[in-house]
């Protein structure tokens, strides 16, 4: 559904380079009571990019933002943006702006008063500020609560406001951080696709922090995966959904099954792989990779289907079948007592064939395999 | 109506058997003086404690008496000078100690700030005394600034709580936001800090007021000859006959007391 996004080139629109973070290390605390929250981190975010760094609590994906906007400042490496370095720049002095998690609102301001506070702080002029406070308001669909106080309206309208906010200055990159986990289910969805309307619409580029895979799958260009303050992997959501090249990625991302392989042959970028049931397939390798010996794959539970035993690249006993109305999860155990999950989408008048306690094969797609770099 | 039938079955305080008699009784000891006084203050005769009718008399008295005229300006100008420097202080020392990382030794200066709520009056009544008195002697400079001195420094811990209390319960990314939004450290303390923190200045400005006004031991063992403010001219007073004059003057100072706080509740609810 999201193909057609998440495909676009992430640099289609225009060929320059936003933000470069070089060899980052951010250092908390001092001596044996010292955190290590970013831990040698280089990428490249490009201009006019819906990038995000996925993560869970503690990854670090926080502390990368707050270093690009200047709230912290790296212990060693730098930042830049357009080429200028801009690591131990003020906050006030760098064309960045942020959409806060608890939005950080001023409630001794109206709405109007909070959009047009930046334009304000440049200088520009009060006919100017006007303008585009206006402008926004337009743009997030805020205007009859111009002159609300902040604390009048709702938490979805908050997040409009903040996000007017942060747009008015016209900066160079808007950094948000989780700012959709305070909403609803339903107005979490809504304001995804207005995310993505007004990354579209501002030609901004954006740099969104979130823990969940959901968001950043459906949203992003590029999706940074982080754990334990280092970067694991950069790619498009297809990518990284697709083509996982570490455990921890995998794992984060989607439901997985692993499995142990002996690598027969390997070259160009595929393997050949003898699994645990002595049949080989073809699986794709992380770039740079020439294993041999044992490694682990990774296949994902839609990309296999149960058949007959012995049909099937693997044998395995059903243990229990969980109906989720579109989709069926058949969990098998397999001859190696590796478990391993099955997703068939259900059609209507299909009738039960596997039953629990049977010993089925599970036929995997062609190229569905990849090989993990640990 | 039956009373009994509205009685809840969980344990209330409110129907618990003497609370309403206990209420009543300390409204009484806390409200009955000073009811007293006022009325007395309206009182024809020249007693404090016989009624003899009603008059302005006595207000009218307080208002001629040229040393009641000259302590209400002394009071009013010490507790206007001793309020501001030390709320400007206290802001300062709020400021200084909310929006900076917490280090070892930071609750010891919150103590040496609050010292004068800690350390028995009279001690630095007398430690003043003797230490102004150097000063004195040493220098020959004379006047008000003494008094002032004092009373700025026991004020300070009375703007200070109030106002740390405020910028304690600010979120610090709205000043976070603030920079990130191109204000200055400067334009961010003008344009968001000090409004939000207006009305903990308010009321610290206001309770350091109504307390330097209010003083009477640090002020009797400073104040110079012919140096007397309204509390130290009522204690004088005390010696001599006392007339409902004293009844008088405590009654506007109480009516001024209120009105400062009526006006800090207006205050802080529209700012809230």
């Amino acid at each position: 559904m999201q193909d057609n996004v998440n495909d676009a080139p992430a640099n289609a629109h225009a060929p320059g380079v936003d933000i470069i973070a070089q060899n980052v290390v951010k250092i908390f605390g001092e001596g044996a009571g010292q955190v290590r929250a970013l831990d040698d981190v280089s990428v490249t975010i490009h201009e006019n990019e819906f990038f995000t760094l996925l993560g869970p609590s503690g990854c670090g994906k926080t502390t990368l933002l707050r270093l690009i906007a200047g709230f912290d400042h790296p212990t060693s490496g730098t930042i830049r943006l357009e080429g200028q370095d801009i690591s131990h720049l003020p906050p006030y002095k760098r064309p960045v702006n942020t959409v806060f998690q608890n939005y950080a609102l001023f409630p001794h301001m109206t709405v109007a008063q909070n959009i047009g506070f930046g334009l304000e702080m440049l200088g520009r002029s009060n006919s100017d500020v006007a303008d585009v406070v206006d402008k926004m308001l337009a743009l997030v669909r805020m205007g009859e609560l111009r002159d609300r106080r902040t604390d009048q309206i709702s938490g979805g309208q908050q997040q409009r406001v903040a996000l007017a906010r942060a747009l008015a200055p016209r900066p160079k990159v808007l950094l948000l951080d989780e700012p959709l986990s305070a909403l609803d289910y339903k107005l979490r969805k809504d304001m995804q696709i207005e995310l993505k309307r007004l990354q579209h619409e501002t030609g901004i580029t954006f740099i969104f922090v979130t823990h969940d895979q959901e968001e950043a799958l459906t949203m992003s260009d590029r999706i940074a995966v982080m754990s334990r303050g280092q970067i694991l992997q950069i790619g498009s959501p297809r990518q990284i959904y697709d083509h996982p090249a570490e455990r921890f990625v995998a794992d984060f991302i989607g439901d997985t099954n692993f499995l142990i392989a002996d690598v027969t042959s390997s070259a160009g970028g595929k393997a050949r792989l003898l699994l645990s049931s002595g049949r080989e397939v073809n699986a794709d390798l992380p770039e740079g990779m020439t294993p041999s010996g044992r490694v682990t794959a990774v296949v994902r539970p839609e990309h296999a289907t149960l058949v007959t035993p012995g049909e099937g690249e693997l044998d395995g006993m059903l243990e229990n079948v969980v109906y989720l109305g579109t989709d069926t999860h058949y969990h098998l155990k397999l001859s190696d007592n590796a478990p391993f999950v099955v997703r068939s989408q259900n059609q209507r008048n299909e009738d039960e064939v596997f039953a629990v306690g049977e010993t089925v094969g599970i036929a995997l797609e062609s190229d569905s395999l990849q090989v993990l770099r640990d | 109506m039956n009373i009994l039938s509205m009685k809840p079955k969980t344990f209330s305080l409110r129907y618990q058997p003497g609370f309403t008699i206990i209420a009543l009784a300390c409204f009484f000891m806390l409200y009955a003086p000073i009811v007293t006084l006022v009325i007395y203050s309206f009182n024809a005769g020249k007693y404090i404690s016989i009624w003899e009718g009603f008059s302005l008399q006595w207000y009218v008295s307080a208002w001629n008496n040229e040393i009641v005229q000259d302590a209400t300006i002394r009071s009013l100008v010490l507790a206007l000078q001793a309020s501001l420097y030390s709320t400007v202080l206290a802001t300062m020392a709020a400021l200084g100690t909310t929006r900076i990382r917490p280090f070892r030794g930071l609750t010891a200066i919150y103590a040496m700030i609050n010292q004068p709520l800690m350390v028995p009056e009279i001690v630095t009544a007398v430690a003043l005394l003797i230490l102004f008195a150097m000063i004195k002697v040493a220098t020959g400079v004379q006047g008000l600034f003494y008094l002032v001195a004092a009373h700025t420094a026991f004020c300070i811990p009375f703007a200070y709580l109030p106002i740390r209390a405020r910028l304690e319960g600010m979120d610090l990314t709205l000043e976070t936001a603030a920079a990130d939004l191109y204000a200055t450290p400067w334009m961010t303390f003008r344009r968001v800090t000090l409004p939000l923190m207006w009305p903990g200045i308010i009321a610290g400005a206001m309770l350091a007021f109504v307390i330097s006004l209010d003083d009477i031991v640090i002020t009797e063992f400073v104040k110079s000859a012919g140096q007397e403010t309204l509390p130290t001219y009522m204690l004088g007073q005390l010696r001599r006959i006392i007339t409902p004059e004293i009844n008088a003057i405590s009654t506007v100072l109480l009516a001024i007391s209120l009105l400062v706080v009526s006006f800090f509740f207006v205050v802080s609810h529209k700012r809230d």
